[in-house]
């Protein structure tokens, strides 16, 4: 089956200017996306996953900047649109977003219903009754029901706010849903619920969905395939299988052993010694050497390349895989 | 063990009224009330790291704080030490506290911004008149953040807790907790807030301080996975009872209770082949002002009959030092 690629970033640096000099929050991270498939992008808080996100949405904080690198997304590259255009064509109509901490985004003055219906009248010129209307369908599908339509956001729980978060991504009938952090908030059993929308709506929809997350288990029941960021840099990237069956980067090692499980044999629980590296002076070579255990001379002067592994859908950056 | 356990709590309830208006108030009599914690028997032996697991809303937080009295309880009796901790004065209480801490949630907000991390770990043995002189202060302060890995100690020192990571708050306030060198620690979701990469440490250094200095924990936590590695027995709280109670390994691999088990399935695990059968359970937390009657969980019970909906059911043991609360407990 050949797939359609549906986003492709190549190189993309995003640098966060401040007093002291530029924090290196992505730098020179590339992955792909295919239609209909999701992607979990992985790591530790504060290895850049939701700069990523945000530079493909073009939300970010006036103080970024995006210094290299290509977004193309249908192959156009949206870095070279302008902001006025790519609000109108893109933004919610093609690429939306369920943001982080979803709980709090909503508008605690403001019913569900009305939020929603903003969203698509503001982008798809509906009227007020036809928005209304298309917000009431939208809640059914998650599961809220459209009789909450004129609730408010403290009238719903916690699960039940971010459902509706979840329908108003969908509002105008996107191609791609980023997801940061969909369920972090969450209880396991609320968790369970929300992933299970997400999934059924996935393959109702064909829906293509990056899911930011730093809980590997969440991604593995949840994603076709995995990319491992760490310090700015995509380390390890490939089908989910592959990467979590033949793990080959010795971070991506650490992070999924480092996730207790429930079933099966009771393992050692693994730990990565230190602390993330500051980014506005990352270490040299491959940012990962001063906490990796297999760290050789080359790693410190020479920053590994992304290479592909045998003929799989899976490729890693470490010196240690030639 | 021959030794008594070092916390008995028998049938603790905390009940907080809900606020009426004006007139609602004086007209009715019976006022409506939150049942946080409805009744629940534990106890937790000498040395050993006890959880208490479930969902926000359930009362585990309710119960970490009523049972070293930062909550003045409704009801029931706490046994600390054979010390009954529900008829001590104030006095009385603040000197027993000296052996019982607590690590609260969330290292970004227990922490006092103004105070620097001498400060924070002074604090403790100052109120508690444990150490003579400023040098005996510094010298139980250093000993204990060698032992949580806070080294060298002088970097950290004069730190305040803006200037630390979140790993290493955490690791000041579990040091809060230790410089009493305690015989009992409430820790209350201490590594929920923490990365994954940084949380197996943090368990791990706790698991270390238990083993070098004998203290006992009550552990909670909502990630029941978690428990596995750091508790010896589990109790499992749903909307203020204890529902299940036992060796950690034998609740999580033989679930007895419909609501164990589906939390456990809940969870997800980091295995994408894992071919596991998901059976959500539907629905959400019951009010805890209006609790449903029979047993708690007949509303969302996959396996509910008519009698769940009539009795409350007990504690009873299933399997030897295994309680659940269920009419018709899982094989």
């Amino acid at each position: 089956m050949i797939s359609l690629v549906l986003l492709q970033v190549e190189n993309l640096r995003t640098y966060f200017v401040i007093l002291r000099g530029e924090v290196k929050a992505v730098d020179g991270a590339a992955f792909k996306l295919n239609k209909g498939q999701s992607l979990g992008l992985a790591g530790e808080s504060g290895c850049g996953k939701t700069t990523a996100a945000l530079s493909i949405l073009k939300l970010l904080p006036s103080n970024a900047r995006i210094k290299e690198g290509k977004i193309l997304f249908e192959g156009e590259d949206i870095l070279k649109l302008k902001d006025e255009v790519f609000r109108k064509a893109y933004r919610w109509k093609k690429i939306s977003l369920i943001s982080q901490g979803a709980m709090n985004a909503l508008n605690p003055v403001m019913n569900v219903g009305d939020q929603i219906a903003e969203a698509i009248m503001l982008h798809d010129d509906a009227s007020r009754d036809d928005a209304h209307d298309r917000a009431g369908k939208l809640l059914d599908l998650v599961g809220v029901g459209k009789e909450r339509l004129a609730r408010y956001p403290h009238e719903l729980s916690g699960g039940m706010k971010q459902r509706t978060v979840i329908a108003m991504a969908l509002a105008c009938n996107p191609d791609l849903i980023i997801a940061d952090e969909p369920t972090t908030a969450l209880d396991v059993i609320t968790e369970a619920q929300v992933l299970g929308v997400i999934r059924e709506l996935q393959k109702k929809l064909h829906l293509s969905m990056i899911i930011i997350s730093h809980d590997l288990s969440m991604i593995a029941e949840t994603c076709d395939g995995v990319a491992i960021m760490y310090a700015g840099k995509i380390v390890e990237q490939g089908d989910i299988v592959a990467v979590y069956k033949d793990t080959l980067h010795p971070y991506t090692q650490k992070l999924i052993g480092a996730f207790p499980s429930i079933i099966g044999e009771k393992t050692e629980l693994l730990t990565i010694p230190g602390f993330p590296p500051d980014l506005l002076n990352p270490p040299s070579g491959c940012r990962f050497h001063p906490r990796c255990q297999y760290a050789m001379d080359i790693c410190r002067k020479e920053n590994p390349e992304m290479v592909k592994v045998k003929d799989k859908e899976h490729y890693v950056a470490c010196h240690l895989v030639k | 063990m021959s030794e008594q356990p070092i916390l008995v709590v028998k049938d603790l309830k905390k009940y907080f009224p809900v606020k009426l208006g004006f007139l609602k108030s004086i007209i009715s009599d019976d006022f409506p009330k939150v049942r946080a914690i409805d009744g629940i028997s534990f106890y937790v032996e000498r040395g050993e790291v006890f959880g208490l697991a479930g969902e926000s809303g359930c009362g585990k937080t309710t119960t970490g704080r009523c049972v070293i009295r930062l909550v003045e309880p409704t009801a029931g009796r706490i046994f600390f030490k054979g010390i009954d901790l529900m008829r001590l004065t104030e006095e009385e209480l603040r000197y027993s506290r000296r052996k019982m801490q607590i690590i609260f949630q969330d290292p970004y907000e227990s922490l006092n911004p103004r105070m620097s991390v001498y400060d924070i770990l002074a604090e403790p043995l100052q109120l508690q008149n444990m150490a003579r002189n400023p040098a005996e202060i510094s010298k139980i302060i250093c000993r204990v953040m060698e032992d949580i890995d806070l080294v060298p100690p002088e970097e950290f020192l004069y730190r305040f807790p803006h200037e630390l990571s979140g790993g290493q708050r955490q690791r000041v306030a579990t040091a809060r907790a230790f410089v009493l060198s305690p015989d009992f620690i409430v820790a209350d979701e201490p590594v929920s807030m923490l990365d994954a990469s940084i949380r197996t440490e943090a368990v791990k250094l706790m698991l270390n301080m238990v083993e070098k200095t004998h203290c006992s924990f009550l552990f909670i936590t909502h990630d029941i996975a978690l428990t596995r590695y750091m508790c010896n027995r589990i109790a499992v709280m749903y909307l203020g009872k204890i529902v299940e109670t036992g060796y950690t390994e034998d609740v999580v691999q033989k679930p007895a209770h419909p609501y164990t088990a589906a939390l456990i399935m809940a969870v997800p695990v980091p295995d994408p082949t894992s071919k596991r059968t998901k059976i959500v359970i539907s629905g959400e937390l019951p009010s805890p002002v209006n609790p449903p009657k029979g047993c708690r969980f007949h509303t969302r019970c996959p396996y509910a009959q008519d009698r769940c909906r009539m009795e409350e059911p007990e504690l009873v043991e299933v399997h030897k030092g295994h309680f659940v609360a269920c009419f018709f407990p899982l094989a």
